[in-house]
């Protein structure tokens, strides 16, 4: 795989070329780019969020309040730089990179929130971290509800419950989304065949004997939850900047139920499980409503978009009752079949 | 000071209910060790079925003047929706939970989700008898009059007040006696401290936790309805609001500890008003969860919990 120097960004180069093909390409269908970058965020949410919920196995549900952070870090960084055009670059050079700013904002700022919450909050278990996720994602979103209208001076206008609405725009591309998907897959793979990654399968497996073997469980919970919300914070400015408003209302507690389904049935601990689950599930409602679109006319898509949260549901149910380990346990599409008879 | 008295009175009547919600969750997590997060979906579903039947008599009545339901129709509506949700219980741990029992306790917790998704948003949808998302107003069953002034008028309790106190109270008590003076009490007692010993000692452990499910079910209930006598409208998300709530007062007073929920309920209940009160409604929401956060974090156990050392 190259000279060692190489292969650290190697990856990462060739992924460039390809997506930029795959941006000239196809860039130009709206309703696939459309698709593509939904398709994208969820990628990004679910692999981050298995990060924390499938390797390490500690459980949080509060993943739509660390997107939502990252979400409007990202959406006001770009509005107050909307005037700011980088000296000696064509403008849409100068604004890709201030995009990628307001991104990597999003991402810190998200993963500020994931340390201060994970530190003091990780010392609990299991049951007590789900609902101190859930509650961190609901003050989130109150707080936000409670910031000033969006034409308000100062950093902290979000919007209230309106939103903001004044993101600048044509900046969201397939390149950048599927850049930030690729990277994020990267990241956990290279965490899981780590020795970080083992330390967190050990404290998935059995916190307490991974403590008696030295592994500092707290400090390797809250870095998983650094990472994870870092990404997630990612995947927020992505979602502001492709949909160019943003409100409270598409960050609740439906929105992070929505990436634990993924996850749980993509295989909690699988990243290929979470891709496929997140691509799938994006897919699914789209589908499901064009399909009954086609068929029975605005009723019935409407019908398709009111099934959507019961089947999620009846899909965890079925899934914790029939096949609980998901669709890929905690296999990877890239692991090499080990050789029969070999010592496991 | 007779504005803080209004917001006391109005503190501890949303706590009273909170804490008819908070024992379902703390008897459930005594004896599975389970958040059971169906439960605020159930108590969702009672309201609904009391609002089902409280309309079947309306539509019945004289039309033209005003449905005003007679006790035995309010107690009828009561009855009938706390053994609807102490069936809708019974289901829920035969077909969904019991299965699981012996599996990792976070499948548990993921299937709770799932049920609780299928209730509240099954309850959104608009096919056959589902009501479909709008809030609908639900019927008073009683006329609100004063029954008590203080301080020249400023500060009034009403007889609905007092009726859900005294309701809400009359229920925690046989709670209390159901749990400590009863066999079946002692059952879930011995079940809440080891199953498998409790089950080698001859405790039907299926049947007490059936049980459990019912009698927390049937609770929620009738808090759904309270709460509906108290806001008059229901809708299907008031569950998991009230639902989430209703957990957190558990976890405040220390989950699987009965006295404990009801105190954590009263107290977040007041605390609430006090913040609607003094500061902003719209940060209603994030009181909540800010003092279950606070809490955690000085006293995991809770304010009346036992510190459990891990064994291994």
């Amino acid at each position: 795989m190259g000279p060692p120097a190489l292969r650290g960004v190697l990856p990462v180069l060739l992924a460039c070329a390809g997506l930029a093909v795959l941006q000239l390409l196809l860039g130009g269908l709206p309703f696939f780019v459309t698709l593509a970058s939904m398709v994208g965020i969820n990628v990004i949410l679910a692999v981050s969020l298995n990060v924390v919920n499938g390797m390490t196995g500690q459980f949080s549900i509060g993943h739509a309040g660390f997107m939502a952070v990252g979400a409007y870090a990202a959406a006001r960084v770009s509005m107050l730089l909307n005037e700011v055009a980088i000296s000696g670059l064509p403008e849409a050079v100068s604004n890709q990179v201030l995009y990628a700013v307001a991104l990597l904002a999003g991402g810190v700022a998200a993963a500020a929130c994931g340390f201060v919450v994970g530190l003091p909050s990780l010392r609990l278990r299991g049951d007590y971290l789900a609902i101190v996720t859930l509650g961190f994602g609901e003050i989130v979103r109150v707080v936000i509800q409670n910031t000033p209208p969006q034409t308000s001076p100062g950093f902290w206008a979000m919007g209230g419950s309106l939103g903001l609405t004044d993101i600048p725009s044509g900046r969201s591309s397939l390149f950048s989304t599927w850049l930030w998907a690729f990277l994020v897959v990267l990241v956990a793979r290279r965490i899981a065949e780590s020795s970080h990654g083992r330390s967190l399968t050990a404290i998935r497996e059995d916190e307490v004997a991974a403590e008696a073997m030295g592994v500092n469980t707290t400090a390797y919970k809250v870095r998983a939850f650094v990472v994870s919300s870092f990404f997630a914070g990612v995947a927020g400015g992505l979602f502001a900047h492709f949909y160019e408003t943003i409100s409270p209302g598409s960050f609740t507690y439906v929105r992070s139920m929505e990436i634990v389904v993924m996850v749980v049935a993509g295989g909690l601990g699988s990243t290929t499980g979470s891709i496929v689950a997140a691509v799938f599930l994006t897919l699914l409602p789209e589908g499901l409503r064009s399909g009954f679109l086609a068929l029975g006319g605005q009723a019935a898509a409407q019908v398709a978009e009111q099934v959507r949260m019961p089947i999620y549901g009846v899909l965890l149910v079925v899934l914790m009752l029939a096949r609980p380990q998901g669709l890929f346990g905690t296999r990877e599409l890239w692991h090499r079949r080990k050789a029969k008879g070999a010592a496991p | 000071m007779s504005y803080f008295l209004v917001l006391l009175v109005f503190g501890l009547w949303s706590g009273t209910i909170y804490a008819l919600v908070a024992l379902g969750y703390t008897m459930v997590y005594g004896v599975l060790k389970l958040i059971n997060f169906a439960h605020g979906d159930v108590m969702m579903v009672g309201t609904y079925v009391g609002y089902a039947t409280a309309l079947q008599w309306k539509a019945r009545g004289a039309t033209g003047r005003a449905w005003t339901p007679g006790m035995g129709q309010v107690l009828t509506i009561f009855f009938v929706s706390m053994a609807l949700c102490a069936v809708l219980g019974w289901l829920v741990e035969r077909f969904a939970y019991r299965p699981l029992r012996e599996k990792p306790k976070l499948t548990a917790l993921i299937t709770a989700i799932g049920i609780s998704f299928v209730i509240s948003y099954g309850f959104q949808m608009e096919v056959g008898f589902l009501p479909g998302p709008a809030p609908r107003a639900f019927p008073p069953l009683l006329k609100e009059t004063t029954w008590l002034s203080l301080r020249g008028g400023e500060v009034t309790l009403s007889n609905i007040q007092v009726i859900s106190f005294a309701v809400a109270l009359g229920l925690m008590a046989a709670l209390q006696w159901l749990v400590f003076k009863t066999r079946f009490g002692r059952a879930m007692r011995a079940v809440s401290f080891d199953h498998r010993t409790a089950a080698l000692l001859g405790i039907p452990v299926d049947r007490v936790i059936a049980g459990t499910f019912m009698i927390g079910s049937a609770l929620a209930a009738g808090a759904g309805l309270l709460f509906a006598l108290k806001d008059s409208q229901v809708d299907p998300l008031m569950g998991t609001q009230q639902g989430l709530k209703a957990f957190v007062a558990a976890v405040i007073g220390g989950i699987g500890n009965v006295p404990g929920a009801v105190v954590g309920a009263l107290l977040l209940g007041v605390v609430e008003q006090l913040v609607v009160g003094y500061a902003a409604s719209s940060w209603r929401d994030a009181v909540a969860f800010g003092f279950l956060i606070v809490v955690l974090l000085l006293r995991p156990e809770g304010l009346f919990g036992r510190v459990t050392a891990e064994k291994v």
